[in-house]
């Protein structure tokens, strides 16, 4: 019953997104009000009806309802509830359910959060955003549909194991936040190009939510990397697996996106360039669910592919993504040219930005694709993996870094050159000097390590300058300024991290029998053997190690080795000491002869300040997005109202 | 009680040194550091994306192995890769090989960064010229002023 | 304003791409080996382990040497393929029973029949990792200077079979 209801629902949605396209568009187009007025209330109960079937699913799926398919295949009597209810989005359909109903909430945001904006703005905009609801119900009713029924089956294949984690609670609807959040700039974008009207209020209005969704999409990418960390037992964050490529390169260029609609905001220029990047940033998003979906390149990410499916994703692809191309070829000359600038001046160095980072994207998706296409001429197969990636993007984010440091402090139209080399020349001198010495302090002297210090250092500085004119000029409070501050610092962090746990990591692979105690970077871990347990849906072997530095104790870690009933898959599930200087990640291998086990143990130094700086990065576009200029709009169409 | 102490010791010590520094899983830790090193540039090929270093696949096993052995009879990196590419084909390098066939691969984005740095360049210095037209003339600029002071007094 | 069509131009090339990305298989690794000598062995025959088989032995013949394994679910679905073919009698298949063990193997042929004019042993997958082998079954057709022709991964269809490898045996047999 449930089940049917679920599917029902996802039909009259797709009704209410045809409605919420085709009516305001075309009233738009002809201008006529009835018609554009019907944008909010069909938006709304499109969104309604993609919630109450997700809750159809979801219930399915907490009620242990093993007459749905989906629930059969990607669940377990046993499962934890919490991550029965993940499990609804565990599989390509639940997770395309899923897109689907956050699309629906942003949506609805959209009808909450504009009536401040222009009648045929709001109808084009939902309308758009409409036409993207109609593509993916389409798809699911056709080809992904979660609700499809089977006889009663006694129990469930169970979730994946990699999938039972807190991680997989969060890291899925905050990415699709992300994703799906661009849909709302990408709506703006055609909206402005269909009206031809595109200037400094149109870009306010859409700042806000296109650093909303970078802000989630940041978010999103940081847990996807931490959970990999924790959950896949080899400790590394970054494997520039297809599917992370697919997250990096629509945040690469929501990162342009959102420093081009601050130029666009405050001096008319960068038109055309904004538009493109809206559009780019949300066909990323959606290219990414296809490269996953489809079959179409191997990761570890992948879901089951099937042509049909790709071929019907490709299709909406090339409408969707094509279409606005095809407007933007045609319309960009109309939007104008913004005002001059300086060869040196705030907006030249924002484009340089642009150019570096649409250049890091181009390179990500080169290497994403080479194979490919390599394959498709019949040339062969080649694989195109991290040393590519990190050979390649390395050195185009340098610069980027460098750009980050000085490009707050250079003035609008025309900088001068002399006064920011006035300004940050000491800044510069010291951040070298620190920059040179304090590898030593780990050790060891990698010039990587300088060269990371170095910009990290040099980006703290321009921020500390920049900081510091403000509260001396007294200009008050500025909850852009200040959250543009914040996100470039959570950069710096970021880079340290990344720089320290590269370059100064460290491991070991020892066997250990009870008793035995190896020392790895001053700590000293003491095994004291395994101890079968029997959890909800596994039977695990645990170990304890018992942590201690200089004879004080620090902690006692217990890895796993489960073995899942239902699968019978084997996991490591490993065992960390978080640190904000270090941390201590053990994982156990195989039992070997004599009740000895091989135990993998790393001490990684400052490989939480990667996480910690994506957050920061994520907080300081939540503060800007704070900034009273958003809120003044709002209070005057409280006003208006009233 | 002499004997008893001195029987205790005797059994004791083999049993402390026992409980000691735990060894490296490998008989040969350099070899091991060196094996994994290259293996992680490798592909595993059985697995959906994963590293020759890290995958448990049973080929994967087979393939470390093997590598251990050539290094251990002295082959250099280049020869266990020529070994391993003669087998599998260059899919299973995750570092494409620099040839013809890869080079707008390795050269690509540099190419199109200078490119657009050089397009960029020549783009401002020309919209720096076209506006230039755009501003007011001398006595454009007198007609402002005028009309600025005379605000209201028309 | 002809530059505002450079996207649209990128992007279809890219679909073009995609779509016949569709088609093809990302996880299939063909072989470097086409066109190159059958690695050498000698190996245990797995009805009599005192005899050995090399490819030396077998030059002259075109021949299909078929790799598989008594775990190895796949390998099931092509047996009857393989019978059909070892009965037409025009091309002889040799088998290499890949890091299995040989009791299970010669259990497997007595139930489900035996296609192979003989089998080889190769316990620890060593000659396997010279031919390239990830993922058995895997077929190769080797001519009668003993050079690899043709590499067919994955259970033989007969359908794969006839369009693939019976035009080449034929002419490779001339």
């Amino acid at each position: 019953m449930i089940p049917e209801l679920g599917n029902f629902a996802l039909i009259v949605a797709l009704l209410m997104a045809l409605t919420q396209s085709i009516l305001p568009l075309a009233g738009a187009a002809r201008n006529i009000p009835s018609w554009m007025s019907v944008a909010r209330p069909a938006a709304r109960a499109q969104s309604l009806f993609v919630a109450i079937a997700f809750a159809c699913l979801a219930y399915s799926f907490l009620s242990n309802d093993f007459s749905v398919i989906n629930v059969t295949q990607h669940s377990y009597s046993r499962l934890p509830a919490v991550y029965r209810f993940t499990a609804t989005w565990g599989s390509h359909e639940g997770s395309l359910l899923l897109w689907t109903l956050i699309l629906g909430l942003w949506t609805f945001a959209v009808t909450l959060f504009s009536r401040h904006l222009p009648d045929d703005m709001v109808a084009r905009v939902i309308g758009v955003m409409g036409l993207v609801s109609c593509g993916l119900l389409l798809f699911m009713l056709l080809t992904s549909n979660p609700f499809l029924r089977m006889p009663m089956a006694p129990d469930g294949s169970d979730l994946n194991p990699l999938l039972q984690d807190p991680g997989m609670v969060i890291h899925p609807p905050i990415l699709y936040m992300g994703y799906v959040g661009f849909s709302v700039a990408f709506a703006f974008a055609l909206a402005a190009l269909i009206s031809g009207k595109l200037d400094a209020s149109w870009a306010r209005w859409s700042r806000p939510w296109t650093t909303a969704a970078w802000s989630f999409l940041t978010l999103g990418i940081m847990m996807g990397s931490w959970w990999a960390y924790y959950e896949l037992g080899w400790g590394g964050w970054w494997f520039w697996d297809p599917t992370e490529n697919a997250s990096l390169m629509p945040w690469l260029v929501g990162t342009a996106l959102i420093h081009s609609l601050a130029v666009t905001e405050k001096r008319g220029s960068f038109k055309a360039w904004t538009v493109l990047l809206a559009i780019a940033a949300f066909s990323l998003s959606l290219l990414g669910t296809f490269l996953v979906r489809s079959g179409v390149l191997s990761s570890v990410h992948s879901f089951a592919s099937d042509p049909a499916r790709g071929l019907f994703i490709l299709a909406f692809l090339a409408v969707v993504i094509g279409g606005s191309l095809l407007l933007f070829a045609f319309r960009a000359n109309q939007v104008g040219l913004g005002g001059r600038f300086a060869l040196v001046s705030r907006e030249s160095f924002l484009m340089a930005n642009n150019i570096l980072l649409l250049t890091a994207c181009g390179s990500v998706l080169l290497g994403t694709l080479y194979p490919l296409f390599i394959d498709a001429l019949g040339l062969g197969k080649i694989s195109v993996g991290p040393p590519y990636f990190n050979s390649v993007f390395v050195p185009l984010v340098l610069p980027l870094l460098f750009l980050v440091g000085v490009g707050p402090l250079a003035r609008w139209k025309q900088a001068s050159v002399p006064d920011l080399v006035s300004r940050l020349k000491w800044g510069f001198a010291a951040s070298v000097v620190v920059a040179l010495l304090l590898p030593f302090t780990m050790g060891a002297w990698k010039p990587m390590v300088a060269v990371g210090y170095l910009s990290a250092l040099w980006i703290v500085v321009g921020v500390a300058i920049n900081v510091q004119s403000r509260l001396r000029s007294g200009a008050g409070w500025s909850a852009n300024f200040y959250g543009m501050n914040l996100a470039h610092l959570g950069v710096a962090v970021t880079v340290i991290g990344i720089t320290m746990v590269s370059a100064y990591e460290s491991e070991r692979n020892v066997r250990m029998n009870v008793g035995d105690t190896i020392t790895l970077q001053g700590y000293t871990f003491r095994f004291n053997g395994v101890k079968h347990i029997d959890g909800p849906n596994y039977t695990a072997e645990r170990g304890a190690l018992e942590v201690t530095r200089n004879g004080n104790p620090v902690t006692t870690l217990y890895p796993e080795k489960r073995t899942y009933l239902a699968s019978g898959m084997p996991f490591s599930d490993s065992a960390i000491n978080y640190g904000f200087t270090r941390d201590l990640y053990t994982a156990l291998g195989e039992p070997l002869d004599g009740g000895a086990w091989s135990v993998r143990l790393f001490h990684k130094p400052f490989v939480v300040w990667i996480w910690i700086g994506a957050v920061l990065m994520a907080l300081g576009g939540v503060l800007a997005i704070s900034d009273r200029r958003y809120r003044a709009a709002l209070r005057k169409q409280g006003r208006a109202v009233a | 009680m002499r004997r008893w102490t001195t029987f205790l010791l005797v059994l004791w010590l083999p049993l402390s040194a026992m409980a000691g520094e735990a060894r490296p899983v490998a008989e040969d830790p350099v070899l091991e550091q060196r094996m994994i090193a290259l293996s992680e540039d490798l592909r595993c090929l059985v697995c959906q994306n994963e590293s020759l270093a890290g995958s448990r696949a049973d080929l994967a096993q087979d393939l470390r192995q093997e590598i251990r052995e050539q290094m251990r009879a002295g082959k250099s990196d280049q020869e266990v890769i020529a070994y391993l590419t003669q087998r599998y084909g260059d899919f299973v390098l995750y570092k494409p090989p620099l040839k013809p066939l890869t080079w707008l691969l390795w050269f690509g984005p540099f190419v199109l960064l200078i490119g657009a740095a050089g397009g960029l360049y020549a783009y401002l210095k020309r919209r720096t010229s076209r506006l230039a037209d755009d501003s007011l003339s001398e006595e454009e600029k007198k007609r402002v002023t005028d009309l600025l002071a005379n605000n209201g007094n028309k | 304003m002809k530059r505002f069509l450079i996207p649209l131009g990128i992007f279809i090339v890219l679909v073009g791409f995609l779509a016949v990305g569709l088609k093809l298989d990302p996880r299939e690794v063909p072989s470097p080996l086409i066109g190159k000598p059958a690695p050498d062995f000698n190996l245990p025959l797995l009805s009599d382990p005192a005899r050995h088989l090399s490819p030396a032995d077998l030059r002259g013949k075109v021949w299909l040497f078929n790799v598989w394994a008594s775990w190895c679910t796949s390998c099931r679905q092509e047996h009857e393929t393989l019978l059909e073919i070892s009965r037409q009698g025009n091309l002889p298949i040799y088998g290499m029973d890949y890091k299995d063990q040989p009791a299970d193997a010669l259990a497997v042929l007595g139930s489900m029949g035996n296609p192979y004019v003989e089998t080889v042993v190769d316990l620890d997958g060593r000659v396997g990792i010279n031919y390239g082998v990830y993922g058995v079954p895997e077929s190769y057709l080797i001519d009668k200077n003993g050079i690899i022709r043709f590499k067919f991964t994955g259970p033989l269809s007969r359908e794969g079979f006839d369009k693939k490898i019976l035009p080449l045996v034929k002419e490779l047999q001339k």
